[in-house]
């Protein structure tokens, strides 16, 4: 056991650059280019703000992926704790130092870019989650004194970000969070349980929302209420998606788009964009680029020996789709509005940045598939 | 081992709740797939059409009104080219600038510099506000020279009415002008195809006739992004001119008519006896309909509303007179048709009549001594009709009266602003004053005078019937889609019966119950203004190509005390709104009649001398064009 464990620490970087999940960064790659070619449509097919922005934090970003893979997935097991409490300690920075924009205080100025800590903390839970269900006996998984402190876990990175406030990324970390603790083999029923009690208190949750937030509500059960005002995004958002039909207006034809009738196209709107040009063949396919990502990672996931990398692949794959799927939901008029960006394709260098990281560490779990740790 | 087993546990557990969520990720991924199948497949066309309402926007273009023509095919209200200025606020660098600019090239008021601000803070900045409507050559060739310096302003040229005969027509077109809110809402066709710049007629035909001649709108299609900008054109869809709608009028006798009546108040009206058409209708003074086009000014609108001549009126239509005596012809018809009077029938006239201890005067205070019919059309005595109308009784005069269309609207529904006058009867008075008729007034009904009130149109309409040998005519202004030439209309009128095809029925067309009666009056007509001691004797024609008959009749406009009878004074010494209206009906040419005519003079005297001199001169250019108008066969049909 020592002497593999000595084999795999010394890999050579021959060895690594050979090992990386070649379907995986094939993918990512392919993302990539496509996100660059939609952010130029946003621009209205000229090279513009968000297409050179996107494009220099995807060049500098997919590189740090790289990087992030060649360290060993024991040190990234290593500095699990240590990195959730950076991003606990930013989150706290941001609250008092933040910058504050639209109504929310989310960033932090880091000179180069403005950094939005809540997304960071997106890969921060896994990993300290991961961390701790692996050193976790089986036996205490169900333990009053775990589930406190997971539970813990959980609720100080989402009680900061919903103070910032920003509900949809509160959620998606809160989600990433009990998926981890779902696949640490807590008890069903307290998930049950949790649901019923969520389900019975949602009112009382409700009232506790800001306006604006109901108003979000009320305007996914009935977009039409107020079409010009709250409805609008949801409205525009379907037709676009609509009429762009079975292939689509074709790229840079996307008249919801470009005629400016599109919110936050860049953003969280950028699967409307890119259905309305490509169509439901378009959609479709970026759906499977995206599910061969997913099942890449939980591939990756079920062959490492160790459960800290097994936690963190299956807990990335389920926060990717639930990102992936909130962001569809939304767009499609399936769920309420909340901000969440979809993972690569949406302009936000935070975003994109937890997103390689999380890339990152699942390809170095694949490099040290092998690793085991203690 | 302990601990590798626990491992291995977990492991296990890792994996199986792995697979659970895996198949849940399944079954969202289907979902969301559905969805988009559901959004991008089955409801697609609902969403392209939803996208296309997004980015297209219409524009509706004024519509081209239709022309209207006179008999001839003249254009009388048609269409000219006009240049206007518009600015279009976002390309404006420097707007106070370019305003002073403005200003001192057109000469703009300061009201107007104030209006274009306020529009400015009103519209989107990519909306043209219009600087100017109705820009003139030379002022247009200006702003094209210094465009380079005018950034933001556009020339543009587009159609607007115009009148080319200016003031001949107005009372029978009326004018067009801009709409108010009820207006564009009284109407449909102008609810629809509305814009703003857009004209609509506010009188006479142009009114009428609006929805035949308002046209459709051209329409242009634009992109727009969600704030309305527009991006580019996608198509420009043509729109249809408005019909256009030939009258039965001739402009160079209404020209005439106008020259005739210059300076003066009164109407003249000129028609077919057999086909109906008119061909003059003129009511002086007469303003011009084109001031109207761009909004009138103040001191414009104040000269026309204060002339006290008070050219707003079309007197042809809605002027009421006592008709004097041109009502004789009718009231001798009527009192022969009731075999109350032959042609031997005599009245010694003395100057007055006693009634009751009530004095009705003679025109001629010396008196004409014994006279018959002839003679008392001839000399126009009141006498001999006094005692007429005495005999006859106000009924049966109303009866006939009515039958030659005196108390009825002559052209019907065409025009809002025509008076049906009245012929009194004795019902109607008790109806509606709630008094008994007496006889004093049933002889100065007899003159033509007391309750009795007429249009022009109505005298010339009774003149018209009494001409054709007592026949019914359908008085005309539009050449319908079935017009009759004169030759069936005469032989239709002889036969007796005449195919209405408003009603489609056979009508009878007799006014009379002896043809020879309605003979009589037509001779004593002629006698009155083609034999010695006639009241028009001074202005008839000899030549028998152009000799007319016709009836003098000065209607008093007030009662004459005896104060002023004893005086017996000069027109000119009277005022003016003290003066008699001086009235003339007239038919012609005797031998084989086509045309009958009414001429009223306001205030004018006598109708001797200041309305049928007025006849003299017209039935001249009126035969002249005779030729003319029957060659002029090329009835196009147009649906009205």
């Amino acid at each position: 056991m020592f002497q593999h464990d000595r084999l795999n620490n010394e890999i050579s970087l021959f060895q690594k650059i050979k090992n990386l999940d070649y379907i995986l960064v094939i993918s990512v790659i392919l993302l990539s280019l496509l996100s660059v070619f939609v952010m130029y449509s946003t621009d209205g097919g000229e090279i513009l703000f968000h297409t050179k922005n996107h494009f220099v934090k995807l060049a500098v970003f997919f590189p740090l992926m790289i990087f992030v893979a060649f360290f060993n997935i024991k040190f990234w097991h290593n500095f699990s704790y240590i990195i959730y409490f950076i991003v606990i300690l930013l989150l706290i920075y941001v609250s008092f130092f933040g910058i504050k924009s639209s109504g929310s205080q989310r960033w932090m100025d880091l000179y180069l870019f403005v950094l939005q800590p809540s997304e960071l903390m997106k890969v921060a839970i896994i990993m300290c989650l991961a961390k701790y269900y692996h050193r976790l006996k089986i036996e205490n998984v169900n333990s009053f004194t775990s589930i406190i402190i997971v539970l813990s876990i959980i609720l100080i990175p989402t009680i900061f970000v919903i103070s910032q406030p920003d509900l949809g990324t509160s959620i998606l970390i809160a989600l990433s969070g009990l998926i981890i603790l779902w696949l640490g083999g807590m008890k069903i029923k307290y998930f049950i349980y949790s649901f019923i009690t969520f389900l019975i208190s949602l009112p009382f949750i409700i009232s506790f929302l800001k306006p604006y937030q109901k108003l979000r509500i009320l305007t996914f059960l009935d977009p039409d209420r107020d079409p010009l005002g709250a409805g609008y995004q949801i409205i525009q958002s379907k037709i676009a998606i609509g009429s762009g039909g079975l292939n689509g207006k074709g790229f840079l034809k996307g008249t919801q788009s470009y005629l400016d009738f599109l919110p936050e196209k860049h953003t969280d709107f950028i699967f409307t964009l890119f259905s309305e040009e490509f169509g439901f063949i378009g959609s479709v396919g970026l759906l499977i680029l995206y599910i061969i990502i997913i099942f890449r990672i939980i591939r990756i996931g079920s062959i490492s020996r160790s459960n800290f990398a097994k936690l963190f692949c299956f807990g990335y794959a389920f926060a990717i789709f639930i990102y992936i799927v909130v962001n569809l939901s939304m767009v499609l008029g399936l769920l309420p509005i909340v901000g969440s960006p979809l993972p690569i394709m949406s302009y936000g260098g935070s975003s994109m940045l937890a997103t390689m990281i999380g890339f990152g560490i699942v390809l170095s779990a694949k490099i040290n598939h092998k690793q085991m740790i203690a | 081992m302990i601990k590798s087993n626990s491992v291995i546990r977990k492991t296990d557990v890792i994996n199986r709740r792995m697979f659970i969520i895996g198949a849940a990720k399944i079954v969202v991924f289907v979902g969301i797939i559905a969805r988009l199948f559901s959004l991008q497949i089955n409801e697609n066309k609902k969403y392209l059409t939803l996208s296309d309402k997004n980015r297209i926007r219409e524009w509706k273009l004024p519509p081209t009104r239709g022309n209207i023509v006179d008999y001839f095919g003249n254009v009388i209200a048609g269409n000219l080219k006009v240049y206007q200025l518009h600015i279009i606020p976002e390309q404006v660098e420097n707007f106070n600038y370019l305003l002073v600019r403005l200003k001192n090239l057109l000469n703009l008021s300061d009201k107007r510099i104030a209006r274009i601000n306020k529009l400015k803070s009103e519209l989107k900045p990519w909306e043209s506000i219009i600087v100017s409507e109705n820009l003139s050559w030379s002022q247009f060739v200006k702003i094209n020279n210094y465009l380079y310096d005018l950034v933001g302003i556009k020339p543009v040229m587009t159609i607007s009415r115009n009148y080319p005969f200016n003031d001949v027509y107005t009372h029978v077109l009326g004018y067009v002008s801009q709409p108010n809110e009820e207006e564009i809402l009284e109407n449909e066709i102008i609810q629809e195809r509305f814009v703003p710049g857009m004209k609509i007629g506010k009188l006479g035909l142009e009114k009428r006739l609006e929805n035949h001649l308002i046209g459709t709108n051209a329409i242009q299609r634009y992109e727009v992004n969600a704030y309305g900008k527009r991006i580019n054109q996608l198509e420009h869809q043509k729109g249809k001119q408005g019909s256009k709608i030939r009258l039965t009028l001739d402009t160079e006798i209404q020209k005439a008519c106008g020259e005739l009546l210059n300076g003066k108040a009164g109407s003249i009206s000129v028609m077919d006896i057999y086909t109906g058409d008119i061909i003059a209708m003129y009511s002086s003074p007469s303003y011009n309909p084109n001031l109207f086009l761009f909004g009138i000014s103040q001191d414009e609108w104040q000269l026309i509303r204060n002339n006290p001549l008070k050219p707003l009126i079309n007197k042809t239509l809605s002027g009421l007179y006592s008709p004097g005596s041109t009502i004789k012809p009718i009231v001798a018809l009527s009192a022969l048709e009731n075999k109350v009077i032959d042609t031997k029938f005599k009245v010694k006239c003395t100057g007055k009549m006693e009634l009751y201890g009530q004095t009705f005067h003679c025109w001629k205070e010396k008196g004409h001594g014994w006279v018959s019919l002839k003679n008392a059309m001839k000399q126009s005595c009141d006498t001999y009709f006094y005692e007429v109308a005495r005999l006859l009784g106000v009924d049966r005069l109303n009866v006939t009266a009515e039958k030659f269309g005196l108390g009825k609207k002559v052209l019907g529904d065409y025009f809002d602003n025509e008076k049906k006058g009245l012929f009194p009867n004795t019902k109607w008075k008790k109806n509606n004053l709630g008094k008994g008729w007496v006889l004093g007034e049933t002889l100065i009904t007899g003159i033509g005078q007391g309750y009795i009130q007429s249009t022009p149109l109505q005298l010339c309409m009774m003149t018209a019937q009494i001409a054709n040998g007592g026949f019914a005519v359908k008085p005309k202004i539009i050449v319908d889609s079935n017009p009759i030439s004169y030759e069936d209309a005469k032989q239709s009128m002889e036969s007796g019966l005449l195919f209405d095809t408003d009603s489609e029925e056979l009508l009878d067309k007799k006014l009379f119950k002896d043809q020879r009666n309605i003979k009589i009056v037509q001779e004593a007509m002629f006698a009155s203004t083609n034999e010695r001691f006639g009241t028009s004797y001074k202005s008839r024609i000899d030549d028998p190509k152009y000799q007319f008959a016709g009836k003098t009749g000065t209607a008093q406009v007030k009662r004459i005390s005896k104060r002023e009878r004893e005086l017996d004074l000069e027109l000119e010494q009277i005022p003016y709104k003290d003066r008699d209206h001086a009235l003339y009906v007239a038919y012609g040419p005797y031998v084989k009649p086509r045309y009958a005519l009414s001429i009223i003079v306001e205030h004018g005297g006598s109708g001797s001398k200041a309305a049928a001199p007025i006849a003299k001169k017209l039935f001249k250019l009126i035969i002249n064009r005779h030729d003319l108008r029957n060659k002029q066969s090329n009835f196009e049909r147009i649906t009205v």
